[in-house]
């Protein structure tokens, strides 16, 4: 049995023997046979809130995993939709700022003018909370919808900016010489020399985009509600029902997962050996 | 529709009316108005949709009346008040007896039947989330989709985006909105109110030892949903008749209403004086226990509204006269307690609000655990009356002005009258068979001082504690 395979093997093991601790764990509480009115009115104990054991969530997760696109009016629907919602809005504004980081990032890096003349706004406007954009947003876009994306969007920039800016900065000289010596346009030496040597840290930029992007929407739409992975959470937490919390946020942390693979493969596609 | 009726609203003496022999464009287009006060006296003009075209005529008067315009019912207005000046105050006077019989029956077909309305997950709500599961929107020709929303901040901006034609808010929202408090100002209407009493005071079950006695609360942290409610100004009434300063003895926190038991449960919070199902799920959940109903602070106090703006009401007022309506009628059968359970029931599924039916039940019925092992019937522990009083609206703006949220002179009953929109809401109440109110002015005794809204600048004066 290989290394891989035995680590593979204990952490199965790990994880199952953690879930058993917690399902043991979990006082199962059961109510008097014959309650008296107050104790009914209170709900007894076993209506309350409380932390549910691993078996409450997967069967919860079966139950939604099953019937992903049930519409049971605008302000319940099932998992698939929801998460379809935040998808969109993801997808949506990380596209409008990779739109607009990427060449403005190759101009940063190419021209030391350009980057010095940018870098007092990009160092102001970067460590603002996305959040903190919302209010203003939705009083100056007059639209949920749109405000959502765009918090996406300028979430999603500056990694994208700084680190196109840097990767293209970085290319080495020599590389520029050898094409400025062969004669090469400035228009074919960004695109054939530039672009592929810088494309291992435009990935990397692109990488940590979606990843915040993703950690972003959640909030935005606990923020605004209606509809989404956010909202969804936000409707359960109003009903205090952790089952559903827990599960949602086991589906927010697979879907993170998956964007982030996407871009890990492409990343390895455009790596290269100096 | 132009109508011959609305050329010259002010003057009394000129006969307007589309009589049998007129020869105006919309008498011989088949549109036929007849004034109401000679419906029976004169034969019936033939035409089909007489009656879509009175009540149209009547509800645009009714609707630009109320706004200030100049498009009124002749006889409406010149024989009610002489003709003249007529200012946004006779909107008070005016529909009581005039406007009722045209729009009993049938308003014209709503120029826009799919219609967002936003609402906050609470019980006050319940009219606005009850009229979709019972049907009261269908019944009006209307397609609503009701919109949960996440707190007022959202619901505010979300309505004045005009993603939402109408709204569930809370009473003072529209007076702050109209006046640019807190908000862009934008002219909002207040035709009904939700409901009345239906909140309470909820401490931590940590404080049992200080319910006896609000001077034992000084340090505490309470929540509040929004700094523009009922809560908030009943809240600061409330221990500032105890002699605690709300902006020094105690810190008030603006917490959105579906936070306020996971917030009391982390011990954010010491109490709260929230909306319904929040407090009943406090004790359901035994983090908290009810100090005081705020029924016993004020009997029969507003609370939440349904408010739309004015620009809605104005150019499509068929859609806001149905939804005025269904709304007015959704409020009455919540009233009668029988119907209670079954509302309970309708309104408690995840796509309203998500809570348990025994919690709501409670609340609704009013036969409830109080969380110190007492069982309380108090039927009238929310109820619903949809008539917006004037007097509430400046008892309101007497509250905004002692705590310091609107400066300077304030003009209470010209603001009030310009909002809360008595008049709609009482030709509608007239239209459902019930009994309006005659007046909209009356005092109130709010822990045993009386409130005289004729008095509102001395009334401010009159509190020890406060920025007045």
């Amino acid at each position: 049995m290989s290394t891989t395979l035995k680590a593979r093997v204990l952490s199965v093991l790990l994880l199952l023997g953690l879930l058993c601790i917690w399902e043991l764990s979990t006082p199962r509480i059961t109510d008097a046979e014959n309650m008296t009115e107050y104790e009914l009115l209170m709900g007894g104990a076993s209506e309350e809130a409380r932390v549910p054991p691993p078996s409450a969530i997967i069967l919860k997760a079966y139950e939604e995993l099953t019937d992903p696109l049930y519409d049971n009016g605008p302000n319940d629907k099932g998992i698939g939709i929801q998460i379809a919602y935040s998808l969109y809005r993801v997808i949506t504004g990380y596209t409008l700022a990779a739109l607009v980081a990427l060449p403005l990032g190759f101009l940063i890096g190419m021209s030391p003018l350009a980057y010095k003349t940018l870098d007092p706004f990009i160092q102001v406007l970067k460590p603002i909370s996305p959040l903190a954009w919302m209010p203003l947003a939705l009083f100056i876009i007059k639209d949920s919808e749109a405000s959502a994306i765009f918090v996406i969007f300028i979430c999603s920039i500056w990694p994208m900016l700084i680190n196109t800016a840097f990767g293209v900065a970085g290319v080495r000289r020599d590389w520029v010489n050898v094409a400025r010596t062969h004669e090469l346009t400035d228009f074919r030496t960004a695109f054939t020399v530039i672009l592929p040597a810088a494309a291992p840290t435009i990935l990397t930029g692109m990488r940590i985009s979606i990843g915040i992007a993703w950690l972003v929407i959640v909030a935005a739409e606990m923020l605004v509600g209606g509809t989404g992975i956010g909202y969804y959470v936000w409707n359960e937490w109003n009903n205090l029902d952790l089952t559903s919390v827990i599960f949602s946020i086991l589906v927010i942390g697979v879907v993170g997962m998956l964007l982030d693979s996407m871009f890990a493969r492409v990343q390895t596609a455009v790596q290269y050996q100096e | 529709m132009t109508s011959k009726s609305f050329s010259n609203p002010y003057d009394g003496d000129i006969d307007l009316r589309h009589g049998r022999n007129c020869t105006c464009t919309s008498c011989n287009s088949n549109t036929t108005s007849t004034s109401k006060a000679e419906d029976t006296a004169k034969p019936q003009p033939t035409f089909s949709d007489t009656d879509e075209a009175l009540s149209h005529m009547v509800e645009s008067a009714v609707v630009r009346a109320m706004f200030g315009h100049n498009d009124i019912s002749r006889r409406s207005f010149a024989k009610l008040l002489g003709g003249g000046t007529l200012a946004a105050a006779l909107a008070s006077v005016f529909p009581m007896e005039a406007a009722k019989a045209a729009i009993a029956d049938s308003l014209g077909k709503p120029e826009k039947s799919k219609l967002s309305v936003g609402f906050v997950p609470i019980t006050c709500a319940t009219p606005i989330i009850m009229a979709k599961p019972l049907g009261f929107y269908e019944k009006y020709g209307l397609d609503v989709d009701v919109i949960k929303t996440a707190g007022w901040a959202v619901a505010r901006d979300k309505s004045l985006n005009n993603e939402y034609d109408a709204a569930h808010m809370l009473t003072p929202m529209p007076l702050a909105i109209t006046m640019g408090a807190g908000s862009v100002a934008e002219p909002y209407l207040m035709p009904a109110v939700e409901n009345i009493n239906g909140q309470a005071i909820v401490l931590h079950v940590d404080h049992k030892d200080k319910n006896d006695d609000p001077r034992k609360w000084k340090g505490f942290k309470f929540g509040v949903p929004f700094e523009y409610s009922m809560h908030n100004f009943l809240l600061r009434y409330y221990v500032a008749e105890f002699g605690l300063d709300p902006d020094v003895d105690i810190q008030i926190r603006v917490v959105p209403p579906p936070e306020m038991v996971a917030n009391l449960k982390a011990g954010n919070l010491d109490g709260y004086l929230s909306p319904d199902p929040f407090n009943q799920r406090a004790v359901w959940e035994k983090v908290g226990f009810i100090h005081k109903l705020t029924k016993d602070i004020w009997d029969g106090h507003p609370c939440c509204a349904f408010a739309c703006s004015a620009k809605f009401a104005n150019t499509m007022p068929n859609t806001y006269g149905n939804l005025l309506k269904a709304l007015i009628d959704a409020t009455q059968y919540a009233s009668p307690a029988t119907n209670r359970q079954e509302i309970a029931e309708a309104i408690a599924p995840k796509n309203y609000l998500n809570q348990p039916v025994p919690v709501i039940a409670q609340v609704l019925t009013g036969r409830y655990a109080d969380g110190l092992g007492n069982i309380h019937d108090v039927p009238n522990r929310i109820d619903f009356d949809p008539f917006p009083w004037h007097s509430m609206g400046v008892w309101i703006l007497t509250q905004m002005k002692r705590w310091g949220y609107i400066q300077g002179d304030v003009d209470y009953k010209t603001i009030a009258e310009q909002v809360y929109n008595a008049a709609d809401a009482a030709s509608v109440m007239k239209s459902l068979g019930l009994e309006p109110p005659t007046k909209t002015y009356k005092s109130y005794d709010i822990m045993g001082k009386t409130f005289d809204p004729d008095q509102p600048e001395a009334y401010v004066k009159s509190f020890a504690i406060g920025q007045g």
